[in-house]
C-alpha cells in the first residue's frame, strides 16, 4: 500500500509538473494579452522537433537553449505579422487565426520530418537512473524536467510580480493607452510576451519530445489537456495553473491505481445493483479504466461550479 | 475529395496513356487511415499493397487485365469508412482492402454483406490484411470477407504454447486497449493460460483508453506493485511504444509478450532494455528465413528510409493468393474469385498457407520471436533483431470456428 501510494504520488507530481511546463506559456499569453492561443501545443511540438534536429547537429545541451529561442523568435514573428493584424477584429478572429495556425504547423512538420515518429531518445548525458524507490528507478531526465518546470514557475512569478518590466506588462493589459502615454512601446511589450510564451512552449517541447513521442500528432495528444489546466487553474493565474497541473497529475495517477468501480462502491454501501442490469454496464467500469477522463470531468465540474477556476480573477 | 496519392494518380495516368483508355480494368479500393494518428501505419500498408499490385501488373496482370489501387482515407473511423466504402463502390471498385482497426473491419464486413444482398451481379469482396478480432471469422463471418492475418486467438495460442514451456513465467499481468480487440486479447489470454498453465496466476487485467494515454508510468507502477514477471499486451502504435518506454524508465524487469512489439518505433524506444525480454508473435520477421526475401529487398530499394521498413509480409501472401485464385477461376469476377479462394492452398518460402473454406481465415506459419543482439538482419537500424523461439506451422494454428456462412447460389 505504502509502495503504490508513494510511487503514484511521485508519478503524479512528475506528470503534474510536465503539465505545468506545457501550460505556463499559454497562461502567460492569455493573462497578459487575452489571446487564447490554440497553436500553443503546436509550438510545443515544434520545440520537440527543433531540439531533435539541433541535437543531431550541435548536441543536446546547446539545443536545450537554442530550440526555445527559435520558438520564441517564431512566436514573435507570429505576433508581429499575424496576430497584430487580426487583433482589431476581436477574439473570434484571434482564436480562428491560432486554430488555423495549429494545422499549418502540423502540416509543415509532417512535410519536413515525415509522418512517423522520429527517433528522439533520451540524451546519453541524462540517460541514467537518479535514485531507486521501492525497486523502481527514477530516470534523470524526469528530474531535469521537474527542475526546469519549478524554475519556470519561480522565474515567471518573480518577473511578473517583482520587476519593472512585469509591472509594465501587467499595466499594458488593463491600461494600454496610459502605459503608451507614459512612453512605453505597448506593441513591443505584446511581442515580448508572446515570444516568451512561445519560448516556454518550446522549452517544454525539448523535454516533452523524448518523454512522449516526437511525431506530428504530438500537438493533438497534449493540446486538450493544456486547456483543462488553464481553465481549472483559473484563466490567467500562474499559481492557479501550477495547482491545477499538480491536481490533475495526481488525481489521474491515483485514479489508475484504483481498481474499484461505482458498482463495487454501491454494493459495499448495501445498494444491490446487478452487473447484468442496464446500469451495471456503465457503473461496472473501473475507475482505473476511466482515469484519462478524470481531467475532463474536472473541467466540466469546474465550469459548472466555479467558472473562474481555482485562482482566476474573471469568468471564462 | 478523397486522398488519392500521387503515386496512384500517377499510375492511373501512366496506364491511361499506355492503353489510351480511362483507368484500369480491376479497381481495388484501399480504405485505411491516411491522415491523423494512425496514418504512418496506413501509408506503409498502402505502399506495400501498391508494390505487390505493381508486381502483378508487371507480370501481365490478372487474366490479362490491369489492377489499379484507389486509396480512401477513413481516419480509423467506422462511420467515415462506410462513406468511403460507398464512394469506392460508386467509383467502380469490386475489391476492398482494409486492415487497421477491428471496429472498422466489422462495419465494412457488415456493409459489404448488405451491399451484395441488394446488388446481385455487382458483388464486392473484402480482403482484410490486419484486423484480427476473432469475431470476423466466427459469429460475424460472411462469405465476402477473407482474412490474411492470424486472428487474436491464433496468435494467443502460439504465444501461450511458448509460455507453457517457460517455467519462469508465474505471475502474468494483462494490459490492453479498451475496445473489442483489446478485450478479445485479454479474454483469450485468460482462457488459454487457464488451460495450458493452470499454475500461473493472473495478477492484473487492465484496460486503458485507446491511444489516449500520454504517460504510462502509473500503469507500470501497478504492474510492479503486482510483482508480475510477465506482461501480455495487444497494444499497438503509440500505446505499445509509450508503455514499453515507461517500463524501461522505471526499470521494470518483466517479459513482454506482445502482438505488436515489432511495430514501427517500438524497437527503437526500448533499445537494449528489450534484449531477451521483448517478444512478439507474427507471421514474419526479418530473420524468419535464413535469407531476406527478394521482394523485401526490392521494396526497401523502391521505398528507402526508416519509416518505410518492410512490415507486411501477409500482403505478399494475400496478393499472390489473390492472383492464384483469379487464375484458377479464369475470371476477375469477385464471386468467382471468392469461390476460388475458398480452400486454396499455396506454397510460400516460409511454408504452406491455406485459406480455410469454412470461415475464410488464412492458415499461415506463425513465429514467436525475441529481440536479440547480433542477428543477421536488425530492425530500425538499432543493431537488434528478432530471433525465432518457436515456429507454428500453418495447419497447427487452426482453431475451431462458430462460423455459419451463407454462400451465394
Amino acid at each position: 500500500m505504502l509502495e503504490i501510494v508513494t510511487v503514484s504520488l511521485l508519478n503524479g507530481v512528475v506528470y503534474g509538473l510536465l503539465l505545468f511546463m506545457l501550460s505556463s506559456g499559454l497562461t502567460l499569453i492569455f493573462s497578459m494579452m487575452g489571446v487564447l492561443n490554440f497553436a500553443h501545443a503546436s509550438l510545443f511540438m515544434l520545440g520537440a522537433y527543433l531540439s531533435y534536429q539541433l541535437g543531431r547537429w550541435v548536441g543536446f545541451w546547446p539545443a536545450l537553449v537554442v530550440a526555445p529561442l527559435l520558438c520564441a523568435a517564431i512566436g514573435a514573428a507570429i505576433e508581429r505579422w499575424g496576430l497584430r493584424r487580426v487583433h482589431p477584429h476581436g477574439h473570434v478572429a484571434e482564436i480562428l487565426f491560432t486554430f488555423g495556425l495549429a494545422y499549418v504547423i502540423e502540416e509543415l512538420v509532417t512535410m519536413t520530418w515525415g509522418r512517423n515518429a522520429v527517433a528522439n531518445p533520451v540524451p546519453a548525458s541524462i540517460d541514467f537512473s537518479l535514485f531507486t524507490l521501492f525497486g523502481s528507478t527514477f530516470p534523470a531526465y524526469k528530474g531535469l524536467m521537474m527542475a526546469i518546470s519549478v524554475a519556470m514557475f519561480v522565474c515567471l512569478y518573480v518577473a511578473l510580480r517583482r520587476t519593472r518590466i512585469g509591472l509594465i506588462i501587467q499595466a499594458a493589459l488593463t491600461h494600454p493607452r496610459m502605459v503608451s502615454a507614459l512612453g512605453h512601446d505597448v506593441p513591443a511589450v505584446f511581442v515580448l510576451v508572446f515570444a516568451i510564451g512561445s519560448g516556454l512552449a518550446g522549452l517544454a517541447g525539448v523535454i516533452g519530445g523524448f518523454m512522449l513521442l516526437t511525431q506530428p500528432t504530438l500537438a493533438h495528444a497534449v493540446g486538450p489537456i493544456v486547456f483543462v489546466v488553464v481553465v481549472v487553474g483559473g484563466l490567467g493565474s500562474l499559481a492557479g495553473a501550477l495547482i491545477a497541473s499538480m491536481l490533475i497529475g495526481i488525481l489521474q495517477t491515483f485514479a489508475v491505481a484504483v481498481d474499484y468501480s461505482m458498482l463495487d462502491v454501491l454494493n459495499a454501501m448495501g445498494v444491490g445493483v446487478s452487473r447484468a442490469s442496464a446500469l451495471g454496464e456503465v457503473l461496472g467500469i473501473k475507475l482505473a479504466t476511466a482515469a484519462p477522463v478524470v481531467p475532463y470531468l474536472l473541467l466540466v465540474l469546474m465550469l459548472v461550479v466555479r467558472p473562474r477556476g481555482l485562482l482566476g480573477t474573471r469568468d471564462v | 475529395m478523397s486522398v488519392r496519392t500521387s503515386s496512384a494518380v500517377g499510375l492511373g495516368f501512366a496506364i491511361a496513356c499506355l492503353a489510351g483508355s480511362a483507368g484500369a480494368d480491376v479497381k481495388i479500393a484501399f480504405i485505411d487511415p491516411l491522415s491523423g494518428g494512425a496514418a504512418s501505419t496506413g501509408i506503409l500498408a498502402q505502399k506495400t499493397h501498391q508494390f505487390y499490385i505493381d508486381a502483378i501488373n508487371a507480370a501481365g496482370g490478372l487474366n490479362g487485365e490491369k489492377l489499379e489501387l484507389l486509396s480512401y482515407d477513413n481516419k480509423v473511423n467506422p462511420q467515415e469508412s462506410l462513406i468511403q466504402l460507398k464512394r469506392a463502390i460508386d467509383e467502380g471498385a469490386r475489391y476492398i482492402v482494409q486492415g487497421n482497426g477491428s471496429a472498422v473491419a466489422l462495419a465494412i464486413s457488415d456493409a459489404v454483406q448488405k451491399h451484395n444482398e441488394r446488388n446481385p451481379g455487382k458483388e464486392v469482396v473484402y480482403l482484410n490484411y490486419a484486423a484480427i478480432d476473432p469475431a470476423l471469422t466466427n459469429d460475424k463471418c460472411t462469405f465476402w470477407h477473407f482474412r490474411f492475418d492470424a486472428d487474436a486467438d491464433m496468435k494467443m495460442a502460439a504465444m501461450t504454447d511458448v509460455i507453457a514451456r517457460d517455467a519462469k513465467v508465474k505471475r502474468v499481468y494483462l494490459i490492453n486497449q479498451d475496445y473489442s480487440f483489446g478485450k478479445a486479447v485479454a479474454a483469450a489470454a485468460r482462457r488459454m493460460l487457464g488451460e495450458k498453465r493452470p499454475d500461473v496466476t493472473i495478477v492484473g487485467d487492465e484496460l486503458h483508453p485507446l491511444q489516449k494515454v500520454n504517460d504510462f508510468s502509473p500503469y507500470v507502477a501497478k504492474i510492479k506493485a503486482a510483482a508480475a514477471d510477465t506482461v501480455i499486451t495487444g497494444n499497438w502504435s503509440n500505446d505499445m511504444v509509450l508503455l514499453i518506454k515507461a517500463g524501461k524508465d522505471a526499470g521494470l524487469k518483466v517479459e513482454w509478450e506482445t502482438y505488436y512489439g515489432g511495430s514501427p518505433g517500438t524497437v527503437t524506444a526500448v533499445g537494449e532494455a528489450g534484449v531477451d525480454t521483448l517478444k512478439q508473435v507474427s507471421e514474419w520477421h526479418r530473420n524468419a528465413a535464413p535469407e531476406l526475401d527478394g521482394s523485401v529487398a526490392a521494396f526497401s530499394k523502391r521505398f528507402p528510409g526508416k519509416e518505410n521498413e518492410y512490415a507486411y509480409w501477409r500482403a505478399k501472401t494475400m496478393w499472390e493468393m489473390f492472383a492464384a485464385a483469379a487464375k484458377k477461376a479464369q475470371s476477375n469476377d469477385p464471386v468467382k474469385v471468392a469461390r476460388a479462394l475458398e480452400g486454396l492452398k499455396m506454397p510460400t518460402s516460409l511454408g504452406e498457407v491455406e485459406m480455410r473454406a469454412d470461415n475464410h481465415q488464412l492458415l499461415q506459419p506463425l513465429y514467436v520471436s525475441t529481440l536479440e543482439r547480433n542477428m543477421k538482419y536488425d530492425s530500425e537500424g538499432t543493431g537488434l533483431g528478432w530471433r525465432t523461439d518457436a515456429k507454428v506451422d500453418g495447419k497447427a494454428t487452426a482453431l475451431p470456428t462458430t462460423c455459419k456462412m451463407e454462400r451465394p447460389k
